[in-house]
């Protein structure tokens, strides 16, 4: 995802190497188009193995591939269905099946547009301004990306739970949290955090201050200079953003299984009752709730790639003269 | 930007900082004695033992992956290149479930290995296979930028200077990949020292046998005793932060190697 970074190798000290033993033994310039076609055959050549070599490379890597990770998909589709399309229909249907596609349609519309807001409020005060303890926020942004998804659940029953912290509290001002929505909520929006404010950092580093400044001097308020110049230059990576964050926040499962208490029809969430009915040996039930995050799985990846897509294009008008 | 500090603190610092006051209830004895009980010991070394395996195999297949898409033209190659996301994107639960069918002594996959008498899933190593699967892209997704921005002239330099393609592989190309390829290692390990919904449903949670750390906390936290998950939850979110530490540490280095030659 997002955690690439671009890595500097020792490639320009030998490229200064290389460039020296070029002036050495520079074979003369191919003249003709044959020559030349010649010439790049033949550097390829260099940079490729013998044919059986590759034949196993490409062979080991498809075949590693297809048993851990087409496979796997593929049998969610095929358990799903195993007892034909009538089945999984009446699975889908089942009251505990609905309640929990709608809790987790609630939470995931509830932490995306907190994280969506927050997340584009911390990308920006990170990007454009400086301040001290910089790294610090950005390493905390990052934090749930590291922590198991059961320690992000714990956290949030210390605090709420019957021996919590605030937990006496709670219980006398009869709120709940752990055990009901707000908690699920809770821990869902501390796992998807990142995904916003990852996505946007890059993006608005490169683009620096100057459009902004320009529209301020011109008379701009700083709400309109926000939607009219900030946002149309984000919003590709805004949407990536929301569209990683919408992906886990609906799939989330060891930090909403430590605070959600499995009630049954009130706090299932889908990936909770995918466990539920699978332990139950309701394998039909189960591989049917599994079947509907799968194919959202897969649809995030396909948008995904057209975001990435566009992304990349967005960056190349930069050198092109006709875009301003 | 107080709103955006406001908002961090009540999300992950308030929570976090609440788990370690939480440990200084307990007295360092209390504290030594629930992470060396057994129980706890054979958790944590299941956990960090098989995730070092999984992250090794990762590391090995990973460097095939990737460069057998960037390096070769095959038919699927983009198709490929897209399904190594998979393990990001699929929900845990529907992954762990998916495996366990897969590798069940009845799955497609189960029943020709039990054969064979390897019996996968309810074993550790259905927790190796489980932990595999979801750390595919780290080495992949950070080696890949790395291997297609290298300069083919240095390639080209060392063969034509009578370096044998073996040689360039290793000698030269190798070398400018280990930074990134340990980063990718490390991501792997981590993600898998502290991955749980993959895993519980393959694993069989055996106490002492195939329990993993993170279900150890889950069946704690059950039992009501918070001290004892929260106990655990600090040696491992320590050793994530050792392993964060790592993996800047790594690039940073990846950064300052240039001038040394």
């Amino acid at each position: 995802m997002s955690t690439q970074t671009s890595f500097v190798t020792p490639a320009t000290s030998l490229r200064a190497y290389a460039a020296t033993a070029d002036l050495a033994m520079a074979p003369p310039a191919p003249r003709t188009a044959g020559d030349r076609a010649r010439h790049a055959a033949a550097s390829k050549d260099l940079r490729s193995e013998p044919g059986p070599i590759r034949f196993i490379i490409i062979a080991l890597a498809v075949s590693f591939l297809t048993i851990f990770v087409v496979l796997p998909l593929v049998v969610v589709f095929a358990s799903a269905f195993s007892k034909g399309i009538g089945a999984y229909l009446a699975a889908l249907a089942e009251p505990e099946a609905l309640s929990a596609i709608k809790l987790t349609l609630l939470v995931a519309a509830i932490s995306v547009s907190l994280n969506l807001v927050f997340g584009v409020v911390a990308a920006w005060a990170i990007a454009k301004f400086d301040f001290p303890g910089k790294t610090f926020l950005i390493t905390l942004i990052d934090l749930p990306f590291s922590v198991s998804p059961v320690i992000s659940g714990l956290v949030f029953v210390l605090l709420f739970g019957a021996q919590g912290y605030w937990g006496a509290w709670l219980q006398a001002n009869d709120i709940h949290i752990l055990f009901a929505v707000p908690g699920i909520a809770l821990a869902t929006i501390f796992v998807t955090f990142p995904f916003v404010a990852r996505s946007l950092i890059p993006l608005m580093q490169e683009q620096g201050t100057q459009e902004e400044e320009a529209a301020i001097s011109l008379g701009a308020s700083g709400l309109q200079t926000f939607f009219r110049v900030t946002l149309p230059n984000i919003k590709w990576g805004l949407l990536y953003g929301v569209l990683l964050c919408n992906a886990r926040a609906m799939g989330e499962f060891g930090a909403v299984s430590v605070v959600s208490g499995h009630i049954r029809g009130e706090t299932n969430t889908m990936p909770l009752l995918v466990e539920i009915l699978y332990n139950e040996y309701q394998f039909v039930a189960s591989f049917a709730i599994a079947s509907l995050l799968a194919m959202l799985a897969l649809i995030t990846l396909v948008v995904k790639t057209v975001l990435e897509q566009r992304l990349d294009e967005a960056q190349i008008p930069k050198d092109d003269p006709s875009d301003h | 930007m107080g709103l955006t500090l406001t908002w961090l603190s009540v999300i992950i610092l308030i929570p976090l900082a609440g788990l370690f006051l939480k440990t200084l209830d307990l007295s360092l004895v209390q504290f030594w004695e629930i992470l060396t009980s057994r129980r706890t010991l054979n958790a944590l070394k299941i956990s960090f033992g098989l995730s070092f395996a999984a992250a090794c195999v990762n590391l090995v297949m990973g460097t095939i992956i990737v460069w057998a898409l960037v390096r070769y033209r095959f038919p699927g190659r983009r198709l490929f290149d897209a399904i190594v996301d998979i393990p990001f994107a699929l929900p845990t639960a529907v992954a762990g479930v998916a495996l366990t069918q897969l590798f069940a002594q009845k799955g497609w996959l189960g029943a020709p290995l039990a054969e064979l008498g390897i019996k996968v899933a309810f074993t550790p190593i259905g927790i190796f296979i489980a932990m595999v699967f979801i750390g595919i892209p780290f080495v992949v997704r950070t080696v890949q930028p790395v291997l297609i921005d290298l300069d083919p002239e240095i390639e080209e330099a060392a063969a034509s200077l009578g370096a044998n393609r073996w040689h360039t592989v290793f000698r030269v190309i190798m070398p400018s990949l280990i930074p990134a390829l340990l980063t990718g290692f490390a991501l792997a390990f981590a993600r898998a020292v502290g991955e749980y919904g993959s895993v519980i449903f393959i694993a069989g949670n055996l106490p002492n046998v195939s329990e993993i750390a993170p279900l150890l906390i889950v069946i704690r936290l059950s039992e009501f005793r918070y001290a004892d998950a929260t106990a655990i939850a600090v040696v491992m979110l320590l050793a994530s932060f050792v392993i964060i530490f790592a993996v800047n540490r790594l690039q940073r280095w990846a950064q300052t190697r240039i001038p040394a030659h």
